[in-house]
């Protein structure tokens, strides 16, 4: 195999580990656009957690809970009839392989970033805690977290994500969270960040934010990059005991980017695996109607962070769509921007027909019923596998399970 | 025109403070703030705040951000707020300063969007997204159209931050009354005293302090704490969009002359 030379600006000085830079930059993109009230704040979290990620005390309570309370390390397991299904007639073709985060407690890779926080938190002395969310999915992990270490906890959601992800607003309320509902813009994930991030603005020297995804003001799209940079480190160790070996493609879904920066971060470095984020195409990228923001946004400012965004010619945000609530979000964490533009990873987008189809397939060959968000991941092997060579290895980060999504999807396949 | 700054020296030679009312633009229709702007300006308006309504106003409590919601329904682009703007300000005492997001800012461009404020008859810039380390940008390009960058300091902000800001603020320093979003409340944190303190400790730059400041005692409170000029956002859109154009603008013509009594020497 031959490897092609490092970019430049993949080298020693700028390796994943010093990315991004004193200011929060990936590149151009990332820093921190928000209220002077925050800044403080951002200081605060930045500082407490340089100071903790290699404090042995810390590191040891993290590790202990992702093995005994998440059940990690998550499998890697090779999807023996979803291969079969794209081999070629002569019997090769593509090695399909699941890394999964679906059997994480909670049920989704989320758990990873909300566990490490609220280690932070507790550390920090914030005894509030408030998340926004989309899929419910980063709210139950949130609420499960907070439940484990007695901290209050208020989960910003959009009423219309509330009616189509019900199961997990009941769970969240169970664990004994308050969910707020949203009902400005389109009662979706964008607007309850907005309202977590205007809670924040008013509470700030008593709670702590846990945000959600790779998104957001700097230091988040870095601490959340980190805390889920054990998926891509597990699936390293996995591969070389499985064939000995790296990876030779990687895919994700990506609404804000979260599990694809955890499963690529490892592997940013080695030139020779493919990376690849699947967004959603809703209605297709040619409509109004999708959540493609590296495939049709334009660069602007959301949330804190310069990164590409759908907005319209005013500078006004689009609302997005997607039938997966969690990649329902007009912006996408600045280190995807960072490396598309840089040529590193690519970006592609499938419709919510597609993620649809995805949803069946997995289910009935694997007996994995996928979420809607990693459906979309798995539907590109369609358009994908027909144009690779040879047998590669291909991982999929199999990023949660979508029991919280059957209820949308027999609606829609029985209206 | 008139500048920020020279209107504060002004103001500062007659010992007066100023009073800066906030209203969103296109709520309900760009003729009646251009109205509205008319008769805030001879209400006792010194200078006035215009927002340009913006889809996500994080900064924002609930009614400012329901009228940038419904002037963003209405259609409202920028380019016929400026429109609107280059008729107005002529006609006008107070200097406008535009109260904007960054995201549109720089969807059009940074050098782009200042060359149309400015020859709008903007005069100031208030963009509450946009820290002291993100601002390096907009300061000189800003200044070389004559637009002056006015940064915000928060209670949250240490010594060492209100320093920094006081020292590249231009126009005057905005401080925040609260650690919140924009909106009413019912009393002025008694720590905001302190913040004037603070601010006056590091500066000869005028200090306005506004988020929260809704009724004339309030006014008149921040005043005697040694405030230069108090903002008044909420309680102005939220009265001008009660009950029709006329109604609304009688409104806040009343309260902006109460304000003002708040703030003069008896």
């Amino acid at each position: 195999m031959t490897t092609t030379p490092l970019p430049r600006s993949l080298q020693a000085d700028s390796s994943p580990q010093s990315r991004p830079d004193s200011l929060g930059r990936f590149g151009k993109f990332g820093g921190k656009y928000v209220p002077e009230t925050l800044m403080p704040a951002l200081f605060e979290l930045e500082a407490a957690y340089q100071q903790y990620r290699n404090e042995p005390d810390f590191q040891q309570e993290l590790q202990g809970l992702l093995r005994d309370y998440v059940g990690r390390p998550s499998p890697l397991y090779f999807a023996e009839r979803l291969t079969e299904h794209y081999a070629r007639p002569d019997g090769t073709g593509v090695q399909i392989y699941l890394k999964r985060e679906d059997l994480n407690h909670t049920g989704a890779h989320k758990i990873n970033n909300a566990l490490a926080q609220a280690l932070l938190a507790k550390r920090m002395g914030k005894q509030r805690i408030i998340a926004e969310t989309g899929a419910g999915q980063h709210g139950v992990a949130t609420a499960t977290v907070c439940a484990r270490f007695g901290l209050k906890c208020i989960i910003y959601m959009g009423v219309h994500d509330m009616e189509r992800q019900s199961l997990n607003v009941f769970r969240m309320r169970l664990m004994g969270a308050e969910v707020c509902p949203v009902a400005s813009g389109t009662g979706t994930l964008k607007d309850a960040c907005s309202e977590a991030i205007r809670d924040w603005v008013t509470n700030v020297e008593t709670t702590h934010y846990i945000l959600g995804s790779v998104a957001g003001p700097h230091p988040y799209p870095m601490m959340v990059r980190d805390f889920h940079a054990v998926i891509g480190q597990e699936t390293r160790v996995q591969a070389y005991e499985k064939w000995g070996g790296l990876p030779d493609i990687l895919l994700a879904c990506v609404g804000g980017g979260s599990n694809a920066i955890g499963l690529f971060h490892e592997f940013i470095d080695e030139p020779t695996v493919r990376l690849i984020g699947v967004e959603a195409a809703g209605h297709g990228v040619e409509t109004e109607k999708h959540a493609a923001t590296l495939t049709k946004g334009r660069v602007g400012v959301l949330h804190g962070a310069m990164s590409y965004l759908l907005q319209d010619e005013d500078g006004q945000v689009i609302e997005p769509h997607s039938v997966s609530a969690g990649l329902d979000y007009p912006g996408v964490g600045p280190e995807h921007s960072f490396l598309m533009e840089l040529g590193r990873a690519e970006y592609y987008a499938v419709t919510d027909q597609q993620a649809l189809d995805a949803f069946q397939q997995l289910s009935q060959l694997e007996g994995i019923i996928p979420a809607l968000e990693t459906a979309h991941a798995i539907a590109y092997l369609d358009t994908l596998c027909p144009q690779l060579t040879g047998s590669p290895r291909l991982v999929i980060n199999c990023s949660g399970r979508g029991d919280k999504d059957v209820l949308t999807v027999s609606k829609i396949l029985n209206p | 025109m008139t500048s920020v700054s020279q209107c504060f020296e002004h103001l500062r030679d007659h010992a007066r403070c100023a009073l800066i009312p906030f209203i969103t633009a296109g709520d309900p229709d760009l003729e009646t703030t251009a109205e509205a702007l008319r008769v805030l300006d001879r209400s006792g308006a010194d200078l006035i705040e215009l927002g340009v309504p913006y889809s996500d106003p994080l900064a924002d409590g609930p009614v400012i951000q329901a009228a940038a919601t419904r002037a963003l329904e209405r259609g409202t682009r920028l380019d016929d707020v400026l429109k609107m703007v280059k008729q107005v300000a002529p006609t006008l005492r107070s200097p406008l300063i535009l109260f904007t997001y960054y995201n549109p800012m720089i969807n059009r461009g940074i050098e782009q969007f200042l060359q149309d404020i400015a020859a709008a008859g903007i005069k100031g810039l208030v963009v509450p997204d946009l820290p002291l380390e993100e601002s390096d940008s907009l300061l000189k390009p800003a200044a070389a159209r004559g637009i002056e960058v006015i940064l915000l300091v928060a209670p949250t902000s240490p010594p060492e931050r209100i320093a920094a800001i006081a020292h590249q603020s231009q126009g005057f320093i905005y401080l925040v009354s609260t650690t919140g979003v924009t909106g009413v409340r019912t009393q002025i944190q008694a720590r905001v005293k302190d913040l004037i303190v603070d601010l006056r400790n590091v500066t000869d730059k005028p200090i306005g302090v506004g988020f929260g400041i809704s009724q004339p005692e309030h006014a008149r409170q921040v005043m005697e704490w040694g405030s230069d000029a108090v903002i008044v956002g909420s309680a102005f859109v939220k009265r001008l969009a009660e009950g029709t154009p006329a109604e609304g603008l009688k409104s806040i013509e009343e309260f902006c002359k109460s304000l003002k009594a708040s703030i003069s020497p008896e």
